[in-house]
């Protein structure tokens, strides 16, 4: 069985191209080449029926969003399986479709006909075919599902190479430690391209689920005792859409994040920058009120605990409570995206106790009525934190 | 025998269906109940499309939504589809073994009536305004005290547990029913495969549910006294739930779909004038699906976090499923292949089930492949999944089993150009709504989502998602229409209507007489009827001289049974929140008082003896008489 399973991980590594599986590659065994002959042959016979449908499959979505469109090797060994569960599955759905017309339209019954069919009991012969063919499509596809559960489930934990984050999911936000950095930041995970993340995922209050679909399946986040880990690699900088894709209340489908994919240089300049503490506004009272009101539950550096969100470099975040997308004053497209400021504004006033809430940006969220602030007071807050920036 | 002249209790109007232990009337309940929480359920599912059918729509507030899809997922699984099956396998299985009736008619309809009464006590919540809300699975910890504070989660865990007695008796008595009361010669390898199905199904209700009413029992020690289960804090485990709900959950979904798989077989068949391919192998099938479908709960959990073997061993384990299930989908395109195929309104449900229910099938199978559903899982390709087995395999199914037994059940016969139009409207809405939503899983939208953003071309699937649920919307209107227009046409259906009948129930008049059979059949071979039909005879070979037939006597103790579990549940759920009365918990008085209800009735249904009565032989030959 061992052996079995040895011979079936190297026929389906070396469709992989990253340089620790073709190490692994060079190793493999005679059975191996056979199998891997075989198995090229299957997916040749495929293509023909599966390209079409391949071809849309993998040129839709979006590129920071798709799982269709993957980012990064662990989407991209996910969208292999899913072509490769497609093509065999295509076949299945062509032969039933296929027997199914013929029949339907071969064996209609005339009008006025009564003639009685053969009443035949079955075939042993027709039975054995579609079991046995069945089930050697799919040993090919628990194949390269096998080889693939345990490459994607390597435990990076202790891999020195890789990045450390802690991912603590509330509700609705993201918190991202950083525990060899000293970093805690929210709703933006920012890391260096070409880098193993190493993710630890945990809740803590609800089930949540970790996903961003264009670098890697999710993982779900529990609560204290069952904690998980994944990781992923982003070869291209850039910011990819995250979410929320475990049921976890009002605001579930809110509770989006972005991940920041950048240069490793840029990444060293945010983990200094990030360090750093912030000054507090300039005006007197606007600090006042910051200090009294905001920082009861926020931080703004890494000094200082963070119930909630640390707002350490909102300024340069790429949207406001995860959901307010921030975009130039020209570049406003969608409802809630706005300038930084705007949406600062908008978010605070949403909260803010008593305030007339005519669009629900983020229901039952914990921020809700927790402070009462002026109209000055809110602009003033947000003109401060959308210059709250850190450099990359 | 001394079959003296007590009596004979017998009531008309309303309080024969309250009293009824007749198993076709008993099967009608279950189907109308089943109806009405279908249309409720379908409302949800309007209004969650609606929502949609824009970005960032407010049409319900985001905890509104949550409530609907909430009771969109239990009311159609546990509320409409459940109870439908119910309904059919009440309705034909007695026939189609040719037995008078089941083995526990009390039971019956005491199943019946906690269904019914636990479905309210659900469906009340949203009058007393506090509606689950945690998602149909009522994942831990959202499901506890300390995120759900409110009455939700507990109409969810009392309604749910009333319901699901009714389901374990009602799979108990089948089981029963099914082994001990087959008419003479009526072998297990020449039952009908409706009847093998639904044995398969009562076998795995049996198995699965007591893991549901253990979970639900946990949650509720949980959330009313306290308990610690899925209490972190305290040493609880929120996975714990997980697997105690799939343990249950994922047979559940074999139970439903085994009872439709089953309806097709006999529909395909009869519509195909032939006996169906490979009869034995379906059999077989149907065992091994029954079987691997307790092996595989934990495929629901791959992002859980179980590990890698857990997730290897659960994959090919799940994989192994479509084996069976194919060998079923291949022996129904050979039982058409050199038949002759009549394309009746509840064939064209068959036949279009066939390709749906495969294109689910390949979904599965694709979901089956662990790193992978790692993408899918939780997205709208999930959703598109279980809709395409579960819409377009069970409830085309259903509909099939409908057009095809109506006039075995009501006497009349459905209208078919109606039914018709019914399909196409429902058949091309299923596939708008539920086809694209596989491309906006896969384009990255998750499920349950209340709002989504704009410009993330998500706006054109959903769009056409809405409408297709629209056109499904229409299509069941109609076929209501269709349903209660028949009621007005004369019972004049034949014993045999579709002229092709292969079963025992196509040998009685439609409806079946209260005895059913006035002498007990002796079947002869696999399709009993169809054997005699080919023999040259018009009636099946009695097995017994007419004589008088015994019959249970109606009794109004399974409602009021079902009301004092309701009153119980009710009562208690509120035990912390309404006072006291004479220092005594209000709530907990009331709890208290819906108990005794039914304590009382089990008491005076054991104390009071009751033997039945007798249909005289005068009366089945005046019967006999009228109807031949």
């Amino acid at each position: 069985m061992i052996y079995v399973l040895k011979n079936v991980k190297h026929l389906c590594t070396a469709q992989q191209t990253d340089a620790t599986v073709r190490k692994a590659a060079v190793k493999k065994s005679k059975v191996g080449l056979i199998n891997m002959k075989r198995w090229q042959y299957l997916l040749k016979r495929l293509m023909p029926l599966t390209a079409l449908m391949v071809l849309v499959l993998s040129a839709c979505g979006r590129e920071d969003l798709s799982t269709l469109n993957p980012q990064g090797p662990v989407a991209q060994s996910q969208l292999e399986l899913m072509k490769i569960s497609i093509a065999i599955m295509s076949i299945v759905v062509v032969v039933v479709f296929a027997i199914c017309i013929y029949v339907v339209v071969r064996f209609r019954r005339k009008k006025g006909d009564n003639t009685i069919p053969k009443q035949v009991e079955g075939s042993h012969k027709l039975e054995i075919i579609w079991t046995v063919i069945p089930i050697l499509l799919l040993v090919v596809l628990a194949a390269a599902t096998l080889t693939r559960v345990y490459d994607l489930s390597r435990d990076q934990r202790d891999n020195p190479d890789a990045l450390q984050v802690r991912v603590v999911a509330h509700q609705y936000w993201w918190e991202f430690q950083y525990p060899e950095l000293g970093i805690t930041t929210a709703q933006e995970l920012v890391v260096p391209k070409d880098k193993i993340i190493s993710i630890t995922a945990e809740s803590a209050d609800v089930l949540h689920s970790f996903w961003i679909p264009a670098l890697a399946g999710k993982i779900d986040t529990n609560r204290t005792g069952n904690v998980n880990y994944m990781y992923f690699e982003a070869p291209k900088t850039g910011v990819y859409l995250g979410k929320c894709a475990e049921l976890c209340g009002p605001s579930h489908g809110l509770m989006d994040f972005k991940v920041k994919v950048v240069e490793q240089s840029s990444f060293d300049r945010w983990t200094v920058s990030m360090m750093e503490p912030s000054a507090l506004p300039q005006d007197t009272n606007i600090a006042a009120v910051f200090e009294s009101q905001c920082l009861a539950c926020h931080a703004i550096d890494q000094q200082s605990p963070s119930a909630y969100p640390n707002l350490k470099g909102i300024g340069s975040r790429e949207s406001v409570g995860g959901i307010l997308i921030n975009v130039e004053e020209n570049e406003k497209q969608y409802k809630y995206e706005d300038t930084i400021y705007n949406n600062l504004v908008t978010w605070i006033e949403y909260n803010n106790k008593n305030s007339e809430r005519d669009v629900s940006i983020k229901p039952g969220n914990h921020m809700l009525d927790t402070y009462s602030l002026t109209k000055e007071e809110i602009e003033g807050i947000a003109e401060y934190l959308s210059e709250l920036k850190v450099d990359f | 025998m001394a079959h003296a002249h007590a009596p004979v209790k017998r009531y008309s109007g309303l309080m024969d269906w309250l009293t009824t232990v007749d198993h076709k009337k008993i099967g009608i309940l279950y189907l109308m109940s089943g109806a009405f929480f279908f249309l409720v359920g379908g409302f949800e599912a309007l209004l969650i499309r609606l929502q949609l059918i824009y970005p960032q729509l407010e049409v319900v507030s985001a905890q509104t939504y949550n409530e609907l899809i909430t009771m969109h997922g239990t009311t159609m699984i546990f509320l409409a589809a459940m109870p439908m099956l119910f309904g059919f396998m009440n309705a034909i299985i007695p026939l189609q073994i040719g037995a008078r009736d089941v083995a526990f008619p009390f039971v019956n309809a005491l199943g019946f009536w906690t269904f019914f009464f636990g479905g309210l006590l659900l469906n009340i919540s949203f009058f007393v305004g506090t509606v689950p809300d945690a998602g149909w699975t009522m994942y831990s910890p959202l499901a506890t005290n300390e995120f759900t504070p409110h009455h939700g989660t507990d109409y969810y865990v009392i309604g749910l547990q009333i319901a699901g007695i009714g389901t374990l008796i009602g799979g108990i008595n089948f089981l029963v029913t099914i082994i001990n009361m087959r008419a003479p010669g009526m072998t297990f390898m020449r039952m009908p495969m409706f009847t093998w199905a639904s044995f398969i199904t009562s076998a795995l209700i049996l198995f699965a549910f007591p893991a549901l009413t253990v979970g639900l029992a946990a949650l509720m020690f949980d959330r009313i006294f306290e308990g610690n289960f899925f209490n972190v804090a305290n040493g609880g485990n929120v996975v714990l739930w997980e697997h105690i709900f799939w343990i249950f959950g994922h047979p559940e979904v074999y139970i439903l779909i085994l009872p439709a798989f089953g309806i097709i077989s006999e529909v395909v068949s009869t519509f195909s004038r032939k006996r169906l391919f490979g009869y034995s192998s379906m059999v077989f099938a149907t065992i091994l699906i029954g079987f691997l479908g307790f092996m595989v709960w934990a495929h629901h959990m791959f992002t859980t976090g179980l590990g890698p073997i857990a997730n290897g061993l659960f994959s090919v384990a799940t994989m192994l499923i479509a084996v069976p299930t194919g060998i079923k989908i291949f022996n129904w395109l050979f039982t058409m292949w050199g038949g002759s195929i009549k394309f009746t309104t509840a064939n064209l449900y068959a036949v279009g089930f066939i390709p749906t229910f495969v294109m689910g099938g390949v979904t599965g199978v694709m979901l089956s492949a662990a790193p992978a559903d790692y993408q899918y899982h939780d997205t709208y390709f999930v959703v598109a999944h279980f809709h395409y087995v579960i819409v377009g395999g069970l409830i085309m199914g259903i509909f099939a089993g409908l057009h095809y037994w109506w006039p075995k059940m009501f006497g009349r016969v459905l209208n078919e150009t109606v039914g018709k139009i019914t399909f196409v409207l429902f058949y091309v809405g299923f596939h708008l709504t539920f086809f694209v939503q596989h491309f906006l899983g896969l384009l990255g939208m998750q499920r349950r989502v209340w709002q989504y953003l704009d410009g993330m071309e998500f706006n054109t699937l959903n769009f056409i998602s809405t409408i297709g649920a629209f056109l499904m919307g229409i299509g069941t209107l109609l076929f209501i229409l269709n349903a209660a227009s028949s009621f007005r046409k004369p019972k004049n259906a034949s014993n045999d209507p579709w002229e092709d009948g292969r079963t025992l129930e196509w040998t009685i008049s439609s409806p079946a007489p209260e005895y059913n059979f006035a002498q007990t059949p002796l079947v002869r071979g696999y399709d009993a009827w169809w054997k005699e039909k080919m023999d040259g005879k018009d009636k099946m070979v009695p097995a017994e001289p007419i004589g008088p037939i015994h019959m249970p006597s109606p009794s109004i103790l399974p409602f009021f049974m079902g009301v004092g579990l309701f009153i119980a549940g009710f009562g208690f759920m509120y035990m912390n929140d309404w006072g006291t009365i004479f220092g005594a918990r209000i709530g907990l008085v009331i709890g208290i008082a819906g108990l005794l209800t039914l304590l009382t009735c089990m008491l005076l249904r054991s104390l009071i003896d009751d033997h039945g009565f007798h249909i005289e032989e005068d009366e089945i030959l005046k019967d006999q008489g009228v109807k031949a």
